[in-house]
């Protein structure tokens, strides 16, 4: 009930039934059809998993929506809260700390106005840290959806930002 | 001997393995955890629980043992065994293991055994003090969340949860509902409802299934916080006194008060498994509005009296009626929540000490069709098959019985055959809960059964589906059944029940097509002016397609009541005594004259709805009724009240003033079943024996004892030094209970046909013959109900129950648990209706009929057919049967409460 609101404010995201509804059928879902390549699908219409999407995919694939919520919580890359259109990921591991990696997120979080695992107003970012992106020699990391960005420092993070904002125009 | 052995051999390969140095032969594919079992051997356990018959999911490491010549230690819940094993379960090193496992599970319990629920039945508690395990510094910082409660009964503790899973797998996997699951990852992860969804709105039907499998105290029952732990606590085994499945119970009990209701793993027809009303619906036993004392009405008001008083005027007014106005002016009414014993009793209580076959009970008013009509089809009106009997079915087919609210755990077997791929039909006005299961749902409109029945027969024929051989062999009449069906077509059964023509064929098909198939049934076939017919058409179905007197198959209707079965069975019918031997047959009449020593009435005697009628017209003198309450449970219940009133003598035994007890003018208090010995026989004739676990409250006395009492004074001598006595007359003078004696019921429950003390009792009825020779077809024709809507009465409405209440109520909603559950009811109506009325889901609506009115609040939902209404008889602030119809079978004198037109009124 409490997301309705969110929906709306929504501007990317396609309404939910509509995208549930699209992916069951294009997809052709069956009760066989393998769950977590219909979560993603759903995620990357919606740009997250609203309670209403799990329960369609619940009825229509015939899987308890506890046990979907299950598989939902145990992945990192679902969600269940409206996400940005993008997911900005900056490191907290040592490595990046020591090259200056907590700079880098201040300013991402001062240029953004959000504090981790918060979404800008405008539905275009998701900031989180993680403790280590698994390319330290690259640090200061930030991943930006899949593309990282390596070398950072507080502008050029800035500079990146900039170029999605560009481009989703 | 010879013989049997060698066939043991050929069927299964067996393997000889060795367990800690003792041979142990198993049949190849069992596990090295069974194998031990076999041999006595316990290897400790968390996650696998053999009795729920799942498969172990291997999660927690702790059953480990070594195996010869492999190197680690292997799960043995999961590992096969395999020929010249060498197993070993309880080395040093699996020990350490196994310590380390305890160690960690329980670093992150609280470990406050002192104030524990579960100290003593504790798994993670018992391994920890067999191994040894010492408490160790915490890995982290103790977290201790609140322990939720989310409802009336369940409480989740996720500081002791060691994420074993088995709540999840049963939930899942035996009571197939799914409610809940693991959530999230890490030190985080925990048993969880779906998040933001209340747990009644979440499909959990709060069986308690996972308390009972939870092998710590991280899930727990409420009402037993603080009421006991283990050790003090009382054990008694007997059967659950709600529906006609006859679950076997535990009561946990302390100071004469039930503390709470478990399962017994693996054990009895529910295998160790309980519904909510089992588990929960224990409270009207120890309520404070029992009886305890005799009441007589005096100047108009109950007044209490001493039993002797209450007995003498009883049996004085008795007497004087039956010799003014004859024992035909007398009725009794039998209850199906007593014992077998009590029932036989009662029956002959009102037939050779009153001299009457006036005696019946609610049976009538729930499958009298069925033990007619199928009386009349197979020679026995009872459930052909058996409930564990489903899991061999190839199809199944689910007609007029919502089977997971009226009878769950028969429910959940049909839903587990579902998830294992078997077909499954449902027929049914409502789209109740397994539909959403269904291969096939079938909505066909109200009482158009036969038309539907008939059509799948049609089918049949016309595909050539039919079993020739068996029809020819063991069958008569088929010609004319033939002849019946023949305008039948699929086309023509579409127009009457509304269900599209492909439906009614690939149904048809499925059934046909199965090797063998099941069919189920209950009240939604049963309550109709055609509930006889209904039945004999699906008798038709399943005898023209081979499926009566094999595994899997068979016609079985659901019976209600806990021991409805047995009522049926002890004679408390007016047509027949014990055993279904009928009243006017000379010769069973003279075997009980002589075994009763007295002579008796070969008149068949009224039944329930015919005794009202008769009382209203002054034509019935006197009733007495053991625990029953018609003035809920009867149709038109404005007249049956209005019948009761004008009766001179109104005895009621019941365990509180009911409805019905408030009508009367002597009240007897009676035991209820937790106070009492004796037997039920469950819906697939298994006679259980039931066992006293408290003190009947202050002056209240055991039915059996107060029959006796008064067929004294009315000058009978009826006395039994207990009730394995009453079972030893039943059993010589009822050939079907024949062999069945306590001492042969101490070591299992047996069904009947059971003839003699060697006989091992009939799983399986008309195998290699019909109980009448021959199975017969009856063709039957489409009438439609007796009352249809029209202008001023424009809804349809049906009535039955729901899965948290049972029947009048009495007990149900005097148990806190369920009545937290569902406090009011409601009447479902279907949301183009609801608009139509002006109503809004929660809105209160005057419901009227020709008969009565009631207010109720709606429940809008799409369970319901658009023009239709539903509405459950729990409740006494708005009693279904004010409304409902007495129009009856003509054969089997059922009334039709599945049909009548009502209006809907904005309240
Ligand atoms: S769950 Fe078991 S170990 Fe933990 S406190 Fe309770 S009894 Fe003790
Ligand atoms: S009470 Fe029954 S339905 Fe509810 S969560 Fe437990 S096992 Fe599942
Ligand atoms: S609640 Fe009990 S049964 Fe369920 S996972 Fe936790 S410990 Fe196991
Ligand atoms: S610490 Fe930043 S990527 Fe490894
Ligand atoms: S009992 Fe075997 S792994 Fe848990």
């Amino acid at each position: 009930m409490k997301k309705s609101a969110n929906d709306q404010s929504a501007s990317g995201p396609a309404p939910i039934q509509e995208a549930v509804k699209t992916v069951i059928d294009t997809l052709g879902i069956s009760s066989e059809s393998n769950l977590i390549g219909v979560l993603q699908e759903v995620q990357a219409r919606c740009g997250y998993l609203p309670p209403e999407a799990l329960e369609a995919i619940s009825r229509r694939i015939k899987i308890p929506l506890s046990r979907i919520y299950g598989v939902v919580s145990f992945y990192a890359q679902f969600y269940t809260e409206p996400h940005g259109r993008h997911t900005i990921r900056c490191c907290r591991g040592t490595a990046c700390y020591v090259r200056g990696g907590q700079r880098v997120i201040d300013a991402v979080k001062a240029e953004l106005g959000v504090e981790e695992e918060q979404t800008t107003e405008d539905m275009m970012f998701t900031l989180q840290t993680v403790a280590c992106l698994g390319a330290c020699a690259l640090g200061p990391l930030m991943v930006v959806d899949s593309t990282y960005h390596g070398n950072m420092d507080p502008r050029k993070a800035l500079r990146v930002l900039q170029m999605y904002q560009e481009d989703s125009g | 001997m010879e013989s049997e052995m060698t066939t043991d051999k050929i069927m299964t390969d067996e393997i000889s393995l060795s367990i800690d140095g003792t041979e142990v032969t198993v049949p190849d594919g069992t596990t090295v955890f069974m194998a031990a079992q076999r041999v006595g051997i316990d290897i400790p356990h968390l996650c696998y629980d053999p009795a729920l018959g799942l498969p172990p999911t291997g999660s927690c490491r702790l059953c480990v043992v070594e195996i010869e010549g492999q190197s680690g230690l292997v799960a043995s819940c999961c590992h096969p065994a395999a020929p010249d094993m060498v197993v070993h379960t309880n080395t040093e090193e699996i020990r350490t293991t196994r310590r380390v496992v305890v160690q960690l599970l329980i670093s992150d319990c609280p470990q406050e055994c002192l104030i524990c629920e579960s100290c003593g039945e504790c798994q993670l508690q018992k391994y920890a003090y067999e191994l040894g395990v010492e408490q160790t510094a915490l890995l982290k910082e103790p977290v201790r969340p609140e322990p939720i409660q989310d409802g009336p009964a369940i409480i989740y503790d996720h500081s002791k949860c060691i994420l074993c899973g088995r709540c999840v797998e049963v939930c899942h996997n035996v009571e197939v509902t799914g409610a809940i699951d693991f959530l999230g990852r890490g030190f985080d992860t925990r048993i969880s409802l779906p998040p933001g969804v209340p747990r009644d709105e979440s499909g959990c039907t709060e069986c308690g299934n996972c308390i009972d499998v939870c092998p710590t105290g991280a899930l727990s029952f409420a009402g037993a916080r603080r009421a006991g732990r283990v050790w003090e606590l009382q054990r008694t085994v007997t059967i659950c006194p709600y529906c006609g499945v006859g679950c076997q119970i535990v009561l946990h009990t302390r100071n004469n008060r039930v503390v709470k209701i478990t399962g017994e793993p693996g054990l009895g027809v529910n295998q160790g498994r309980l519904c909510v009303k089992g588990r929960f619906g224990f409270d009207f036993i120890g309520h404070e509005e029992r009886l305890t004392e005799p009441l007589i009405r005096r100047n108009g008001e109950l007044t209490p009296v001493s039993w002797e008083e209450a007995l003498d005027f009883a049996a004085q007014r008795l007497a004087e009626l039956k010799s003014e106005f004859g024992p035909d002016a007398i009725g009794g009414l039998s209850s199906a929540k007593c014992t077998n014993e009590e029932n036989y009793v009662m029956q002959k209580f009102m037939r050779a000490v009153v001299g009457t076959n006036n005696i019946d009970h609610c049976a009538r008013l729930c499958h009298a069709s069925t033990v007619a009509g199928l009386a009349k089809a197979f020679g026995s009106g009872a459930m052909t098959n058996s409930i564990d009997d489903l899991d061999q079915a190839n199809a199944i087919f689910v007609i007029g019985s919502n089977t997971t609210e009226c009878h769950p755990i028969i429910g959940a077997a049909i839903k587990r055959a579902a998830q294992r791929g078997v077909p499954l039909i449902v027929a049914d006005p409502r789209a109740i809960e397994l539909t959403e299961f269904a291969t096939v749902y079938l909505q066909h409109k109200h009482g158009t059964d036969v038309a539907l029945i008939n059509g799948l027969i049609h089918v049949v024929l016309q595909d050539g589906l039919e079993d020739r051989d068996y029809i020819d062999r063991r069958t008569e009449g088929f010609e004319q059944l033939q002849a019946a069906v023949e305008q039948y077509t699929p086309e023509f059964v579409a127009k009457i029940t509304a269900v599209p023509v492909a439906d009614i064929i690939r149904a048809a098909r499925i059934y046909a097509n199965a090797p063998a198939a099941s069919i189920v049934y209950s009240m939604g076939i049963t309550q109709h002016i055609t509930g006889t017919d209904n039945v004999l058409a699906l008798a038709n179905l399943a005898m023209l397609t081979g499926n009566v007197g094999k595994p899997g198959a068979g016609v079985n209707p659901l019976r209600g009541q806990n021991n409805v079965q047995g009522a049926c069975d002890m004679g408390a019918l007016p047509n027949v005594y014990s055993g279904y031997q009928k009243v006017d047959d000379d010769e069973v009449r003279a075997k009980f004259e002589a075994a009763w020593d007295v002579s008796l009435s070969p008149t068949p005697g009224l039944t329930v709805v015919e005794m009202m009628n008769a009382a209203a017209e002054g034509k019935l003198r006197a009733l007495y009724v053991m625990g029953e309450n018609p003035v809920l449970s009867d149709p038109d219940s404005s007249h049956v009240e209005e019948a009761l009133r004008k009766l001179d003598l109104l005895i009621v035994q019941d365990i509180f003033l009911s409805e019905t007890a408030q009508l009367a003018d002597v009240v007897l208090p009676a035991a209820a079943f937790a106070e009492k010995e004796g037997t039920f026989t469950n819906t697939e004739r298994r006679v259980q024996r039931v066992h006293k676990a408290l003190e009947p409250p202050g002056e209240a006395r055991l039915d059996w004892q107060i029959i006796c009492d008064l067929a004294r004074r009315m000058g009978y001598e009826m006395s039994y030094p207990d009730v394995a006595a009453i079972q030893d007359e039943i059993a010589a003078v009822t050939p079907i209970y024949g062999g069945i004696t306590y001492d042969r019921l101490a070591e299992g429950a047996l069904q009947w046909p059971c003839s003699d003390g060697d006989h091992p009792g009939t799983p399986i009825m008309h195998v290699e013959k019909f109980s009448r020779g021959l199975g017969k077809f009856h063709p039957v024709e489409f009438i439609p109900p007796q009352e249809l809507p029209d202008d001023e009465y424009p809804f349809l409405l049906s009535t039955g129950r729901i899965l948290q209440h049972f029947h009048t109520g009495t007990m149900s909603r005097r148990s806190d648990v369920l009545d937290e559950l569902v406090s009011v009811g409601t009447i479902e109506i279907h949301p183009d209706d609801a608009e139509a009325v002006g109503i809004v889901d929660g809105q209160p609506v005057r419901v009227s009929s020709r008969r009565g009115q009631i207010e109720i609040g709606a429940h809008v939902t799409e369970r319901v057919m658009p023009g239709t209404v539903f509405l459950a008889f729990h409740y006494r602030e708005a009693p279904a049967n004010r409304l409902t119809i007495a129009a009856l079978d003509p054969i089997a004198k059922i009334p039709e409460f599945k049909v009548c037109a009502v209006s809907i009124t904005k309240a």
